[in-house]
């Protein structure tokens, strides 16, 4: 059950996001779409990793990595003419699934301080290996042929169709999302990130429910990916740096971990602020790097998780 | 006579140079209500952890209503029916009363892959652990967020949690530890309303606790069991007297 307060930002919210095409229609402002689709699908990455961070405890420090598979997958098919979207598609999130099934495998076993180093080792091996393919133009990345294909059911050329598919499909992960968190499965994952002696103690075994959060997790960051290839058209190993991690983890909990609209204020306030003081300021990182530390010291349960409800319960 | 529910031989376990528990044997019968004392430091949380599953045995074995259970971890051991209360406080705190209580049930009901269905909405794992929170005297804060419980309260809670996994055998860890008088009278009278219907190992340095509700007691000394008897024949013993110093006159 969802607080009231809540329900209403997020209702309003996602008309807030519906009503952005036909404003920037209106101001004349067509680099808006762009912006928004931009800040849609990093909340999409960010909605993603706060079911291993915020509900799983988990504290993943490569998410950026299926983000990255997710790209190439959708950029290497294309490279070999395979521009159709539903392949594309598939494949990013089955590979980055895949990634997150031996990676979760191999790091969901430890805790703390070892689970954040494995899993950023292995994000980081990913991007050496991204710079490592000469063939997918290296550290330099390559340029996206054409965007994916759907059959003519939707161009994706079309930056408005292509803003809509993604707020649908940022809707759809959201309703997902509120499904799981709240039902057998979620309250598995939240009770071992609440105590997991306790958990263990009266009779679940947390390691597969929290590996299954993580590839399920690792699969919705791979669409994420396939659709930020779509975005900029263009893929390079930066995707998957280890700072591009911290920063969706920043979104995360920016807008409020263990939330599910959270990581989409988050993404958006912290894409937003980017934007805005990037136009006013060379030095903008100054006054956003401040902002954020009084966010995180003020607001520890984030932006959205500022409104009330109690944050566990209100998956 | 069938095999007590739960047979202890050899059980050890060394921290460092520390033996923690040492050769430890026991046996307890199906129904028997069996208290552990001893000073601080003597390994009755550690025994207690070896026997839930949290803890591996350096040595030893365990075997449970017919069953080694040696080599099975905690959660597999719960699911047999070992259940257990932690000397340090351990709930869900950030989830109310009841869903403390219903997630109890759930890791009882089947695999957990479901991923649809509202679970708080799940009349199944709802009203047994409703019952079982009304049956320790937690009805009327079902709804009450665990944190904000008082500690006798906490303490039910769990009592409430490890009931609602139907144990045969219920391992508590001083159930009254750092609770008012009224509030541990509660808690004993909660505990002898068990006895009988479920087994028990209590640990505990209330005597009035262990003496209301023990039908055999064993008495744990740098790691061993020295003595195990009738609460008439530990009361007794001399070594028991001697190794209990300081609180003979509790004995
Ligand atoms: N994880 C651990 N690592 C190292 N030493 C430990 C560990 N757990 C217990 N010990 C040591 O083992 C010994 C037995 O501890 P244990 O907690 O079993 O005693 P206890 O009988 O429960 O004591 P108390 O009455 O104070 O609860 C103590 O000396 C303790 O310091
Ligand atoms: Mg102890």
């Amino acid at each position: 059950m969802l607080h009231r307060s809540r329900t209403i930002v997020m209702a309003v919210g996602v008309l807030a996001l519906a009503l952005v095409p036909p404003a920037a229609a209106a101001l004349n402002q067509p680099f808006y779409v762009d912006l928004f689709r931009r800040m849609m699908i990093f909340a999409l990455a960010a909605l993603s990793l706060d079911l291993v961070l915020g509900y799983g405890g988990m504290v993943s420090f490569g998410h950026a990595a299926y983000l990255g598979i997710g790209a190439y997958a959708v950029g290497i098919l294309a490279f070999y003419g395979v521009d159709n979207g539903f392949l594309q598609w598939s494949a990013a999130i089955a590979a980055s699934a895949v990634a997150a099934l031996v990676i979760g495998a191999i790091s969901i076993r430890t805790s703390g301080v070892s689970f954040i180093m494995i899993t950023l080792a292995f994000a980081q091996m990913l991007y050496y290996l991204g710079i490592s393919l000469e063939t997918y133009g290296g550290d330099n990345g390559m340029p996206l042929r054409t965007r994916s294909q759907f059959a003519g059911l939707i161009d994706l050329r079309n930056p408005y169709a292509f803003y809509y598919l993604v707020l649908a499909l940022l809707v759809l992960f959201l309703v997902l999302g509120h499904r799981l968190v709240n039902a057998r499965f979620g309250m598995v994952i939240r009770a071992a990130k609440s105590n997991e002696p306790r958990a263990r103690a009266i009779g679940f075994s947390p390691f597969r429910y929290k590996l299954v959060a993580f590839v399920l997790a690792g699969g919705a960051c791979g669409l994420a990916g396939a659709l930020l290839a779509n975005q900029t058209e263009y893929l390079t190993p930066e995707f998957m740096h280890w700072t591009r991690s911290g920063e969706i983890m920043f979104m995360v909990i920016l807008g409020g971990m263990g939330t599910l609209f959270g990581p989409v204020v988050g993404a958006i306030v912290l894409l937003g602020l980017e934007d805005v003081l990037s136009a006013l300021t060379e030095h903008w990182q100054i006054i956003l790097g401040p902002f954020l530390v009084l966010v995180v010291l003020f607001a520890k349960r984030g932006l959205f998780g500022l409104l009330p409800g109690e944050v566990l319960r209100d998956g | 006579m069938a095999e007590p529910l739960i047979v202890i031989r050899g059980l050890s376990k060394s921290f460092g140079g520390l033996r923690a528990t040492d050769r430890v044997d026991l046996d307890v019968p199906e129904g028997e209500t069996h208290a552990v004392i001893g000073p601080n430091g003597a390994g009755k949380t550690t025994l207690i952890g070896q026997l839930a599953g949290d803890l591996r045995p350096d040595a030893g074995m365990t075997r449970f209503a017919g069953q080694d259970v040696t080599a099975l971890d905690a959660p597999t051991r719960s699911r047999l029916g070992l259940a257990r209360s932690f000397q340090i406080t351990s709930i869900f705190r950030d989830f109310t009363a009841v869903d403390n209580v219903a997630l109890a049930v759930q890791a009882h009901s089947g695999h957990s892959f479901r991923f649809w269905r509202p679970a708080r909405a799940e009349r199944a794992l709802r009203d047994p652990a409703l019952a079982v929170l009304d049956s320790v005297g937690l009805g009327d804060r079902a709804d009450v967020l665990a944190a904000n419980l008082a500690h006798g309260e906490q303490r039910q809670l769990e009592i409430a949690m490890a009931l609602a996994t139907r144990p045969r055998l219920l391992l508590l860890d001083e159930p009254v530890a750092g609770m008012g008088l009224e509030e541990s009278q509660r808690m004993v009278r909660l505990l002898g309303g068990l006895k009988g219907r479920v087994t028990i190992v209590l640990v505990e340095h209330d005597m009035d606790a262990v003496f209301t509700l023990a039908d055999r007691i064993s008495v744990m000394v740098y790691g061993r069991i020295i003595a195990t008897g009738t609460p008439e024949e530990v009361r007794g013993n001399a070594e028991v007297r001697r190794a209990y110093l300081g609180e003979e006159a509790t004995l």
